[in-house]
């Protein structure tokens, strides 16, 4: 699978988890928009900073060529599955 | 110095956040083992992601730009970071989020 693939897949996921499977539809909030708005200007940074200084870089193969702040589109829908995933395990009730 | 390219990256993200914790008293890394069972599946799913896309030629690195620790899959050591650095984040700015509007938070 191509990594736009695989990217598409992550974020199915992620809403199929909030809406689903955990339930906590984290998705349909303020808390999670806000900060998700937040953390986007901060991963278009950093994502600027690890691709246009080569520090990462992509096959042209796995990729569909369209990028954000010189990051192939598809490591912002990478980042929303990462960071999505992780804020619904943390509001998941029957925690501490 | 060039080879901390990619830990620089990861610097930056501890010192955009972690203040939170400090001066928002956001109470993420008090809650350290909650944070640690939202993380660690998490983080295992993507290094397994990780592990996939580099075998498979999806993204490489810089060998000069990161500091040449490889942990299991061959993935540099600064991956791992990345996968529980960037949730703890994410986890403190939408616990600084829910400080600043109250009323946003979990019933």
């Amino acid at each position: 699978m191509s990594y736009t693939a695989l990217a598409i897949t992550g974020v199915v996921l992620a809403v199929v988890t909030d809406f689903y499977i955990a339930r906590t539809r984290l998705l349909l909030t303020k808390r999670f928009w806000t900060s998700y708005a937040i953390i986007i200007f901060f991963q278009l940074i950093t994502n600027w900073w690890l691709t246009s200084r080569n520090i990462v870089m992509y096959s042209p193969d796995a990729i569909l060529g369209p990028r954000i702040a010189s990051a192939p589109l598809e490591d912002l829908l990478f980042g929303f599955t990462l960071v999505t995933l992780v804020l619904i395990l943390w509001d998941h009730p029957e925690k501490d | 110095m060039e080879k901390f390219g990619y830990v620089a990256m990861l610097a930056f993200t501890i010192l955009g956040s972690f203040w939170l914790e400090v001066l928002l008293k956001v109470g993420v890394l008090r809650r350290w083992k909650r944070a640690a069972s939202s993380i660690l599946p998490v983080a295992a799913l993507f290094i397994g992601w990780d592990a996939y896309a580099i075998r498979a030629g999806h993204w490489f690195f810089d060998r000069n730009q990161i500091l040449g620790i490889y942990g299991p899959f061959c993935i540099p050591i600064e991956e791992y970071l990345f996968f529980i650095i960037v949730p703890i984040a994410a986890l403190m700015t939408i616990e600084a989020v829910v400080k600043v509007n109250p009323h946003w938070g979990r019933k």
